[in-house]
């Protein structure tokens, strides 16, 4: 009988706010240590919590969007535990009643295949400071900016029966969080955090016990992951052992997890209810206004760019990856609303490709939407052939000059004068007897040949269309 | 209803003596035993009391009130550098 592996995953995102969970201290990433701090958030004795209005609204936001329900009354809690970058000792969260319960992720399963991963719950919390152990043999170092800055932990049931599926949720996710603008879950900044909750069984049978893998902080790390353990629990069950419910720090340097044992009893958090936060209640009138201010969600962008641009659905797929992507692709359209499929080639072919290369974001693309319209304009009226045209976009990224400049500078209008046209095909016809010569006795796979030696006589600039349909003519004789 | 005293105090960064644990061991227990009679009545179809006042939370606009202040802030750390507050070294 085959093993199949279950995922649960639990996401820290970072709602994105300008201030931290219950005080008035900026969130700017990278500020000077210890700069952004306050009596409240570090801790200090008879300071009390007051909730910024913008994460009780941003969470609510992200769980109308995935279908949960909104909890109008939720509470907050404490979860105790000691350690140098927690000052206060407990960490303010929800558990008991949390703002949003239940939902579901939308992704597509290994075989293209719609389904759904359900959400248990999705609660208010707020983050630790940060520990640096490197610096020093004898001492850590304590950051408390990022103590107290607001966090919704999005907390999936098992849903999930591969790594790739796992991926595939938590791309999902992380999409549909920038659409909303509830965070910005950049990575690198640890914005969007992942604790992974892995176990094997037999098909068919019931849940195994599960092992939680913390510390995975990029898409390709999940799924090394998740495979690692997926092997090891496999291997440990088939000599004969038994998975023991542990957690477990992955190590992206060394591939593999190792397990905190002996931290067992750090996860007694003796939970209580936080008494010096009254409930949240969100008014109705409240939770309306937030309803109302829901963005274009990515699947329903992507609807739309099937059925108004008539793209297909890779295109779509890949144009509604970001908000900044589609409004690029929806000022280009306007711009050139001829031909919506030639603009989604141009954008998500050339532009991106480009852009990769030089490891620009599309938000700050040299070349703007107005710019790259005026290209498709000039392949459209015949002034420049495709292939000059990706010339062209090369140098309007290099040079950050316009389309016609650049055309005027290097002499690249497209040739459509029928008569010089006529007049290339002669010559080369006359340049190359022989294969003329084996063309009119049949052999006619040397058309490409005789195209090719055109366009080399032109520099490509010859109006590729018209040089056929002329060659077609004059080859015959 | 037995408990483990020194565990707890493990948890709660508490020392204990064996003397006072021996003390407070049967004082946790009649404590804990008191909770257990409470949860014996039957709440289902009571509203929970989330908090002991009938009030809700107050919320706060999202704009930062707080400038850097960490002279002041940090002048009673024990330990320093750098701007950074020292601990004895962790690692996990």
């Amino acid at each position: 009988m085959s093993w199949e592996v279950v995922i649960g995953l639990e996401v820290h995102a970072q709602v994105n706010t300008n201030t931290k969970a219950f005080c008035g201290c900026s969130t700017t990433f990278g500020a000077t240590p210890n700069t952004q701090t306050c009596p409240v958030c570090l801790g200090m004795p008879g300071q009390l919590p007051v909730l910024n209005r913008e994460v009780a609204r941003k969470v609510a936001l992200t769980g109308m969007a995935i279908e949960g329900n909104i909890n109008a009354l939720s509470k907050f809690d404490r979860k105790n535990y000691f350690y140098p970058d927690l000052p206060k000792g407990y960490q303010i969260t929800q558990l008991f009643l949390p703002i949003v319960q239940k939902g579901l992720v939308h992704i597509q399963d290994k075989h293209g295949n719609e389904k759904s991963v359900r959400i248990h719950q999705i609660h208010i919390e707020e983050d630790a400071g940060k520990s640096m152990h490197e610096n020093s043999e004898f001492v850590s170092h304590i950051d408390l900016n990022r103590s107290g800055i607001p966090l919704m932990e999005i907390v999936s049931e098992p849903d999930m029966y591969s790594a790739d599926e796992a991926v595939a949720y938590l791309k999902s996710l992380h999409q549909l969080l920038k659409f909303l603008n509830t965070s910005n879950a950049d990575m690198e900044k640890g914005q969007f955090r992942c604790d992974a909750n892995v176990s094997v069984r037999r098909k068919g049978e019931p849940l195994g016990t599960r092992a939680e893998i913390k510390n995975i902080n990029s898409f390709r790390f999940v799924k090394q992951a998740i495979e690692y353990e997926t092997q090891r629990q496999i291997e440990l069950i088939e000599d004969g052992g038994t998975v023991v419910q542990e957690t477990r720090l992955w190590d992206s340097v060394k591939n593999e997890s190792r397990s905190m044992r002996g931290k067992e009893e750090a996860h007694d958090y003796r939970y209580f209810p936080e008494p010096d936060l009254p409930p949240l209640k969100l008014s109705d009138e409240e939770l309306a206004e937030i309803r109302a201010s829901m963005p274009e969600l990515p699947h329903q962008m992507h609807t739309r760019f099937v059925s108004d641009y008539g793209l297909s659905h890779y295109d779509a797929e890949v144009l509604s990856t970001s908000r900044d992507l589609a409004a690029y692709y929806e000022a280009l359209v306007q711009a050139h609303p001829k031909d919506p499929k030639q603009a989604a080639n141009w954008l998500a072919n050339e532009l991106l490709a480009r852009l990769k290369e030089i490891n620009t974001e599309i938000a700050d693309s040299p070349v703007s939407a107005s710019d790259l319209a005026s290209l498709l304009a000039r392949i459209s009226d015949n002034t420049i052939s495709g292939k000059i045209a990706k010339d062209v976009l090369d140098d309007m990224l290099k040079s950050g000059d316009a389309v016609d400049a650049i055309i005027e500078r290097k002499g690249l209008k497209q040739i459509t004068d029928s008569s010089a046209i006529d007049d290339m095909i002669q010559g080369v016809m006359d340049a190359n007897p022989a294969q003329l010569e084996q063309y009119r006795g049949g052999k006619d796979r040397l058309f490409g040949f005789f195209v090719g030696q055109v366009m080399k006589v032109t520099k490509g600039k010859a109006n590729p269309k018209m040089v056929n349909q002329r060659l077609k003519e004059m080859l015959k004789g | 209803m037995d408990i483990d005293v020194h565990k707890i105090a493990r948890l709660a960064r508490i020392r204990l003596t064996d003397d006072e644990a021996t003390t407070l061991g049967p004082q946790l227990v009649s404590i804990i035993g008191y909770v257990e009679s409470l949860q014996a009545v039957d709440t289902e179809n009571v509203p929970t009391t989330a908090h002991p006042h009938d009030i809700f939370m107050p919320l706060r606009d999202d704009t930062v009130t707080n400038s850097d202040n960490r002279e002041a802030l940090q002048a009673s750390a024990p330990a320093l550098d750098s701007g950074l507050y020292t601990v004895p070294k962790v690692i996990e």
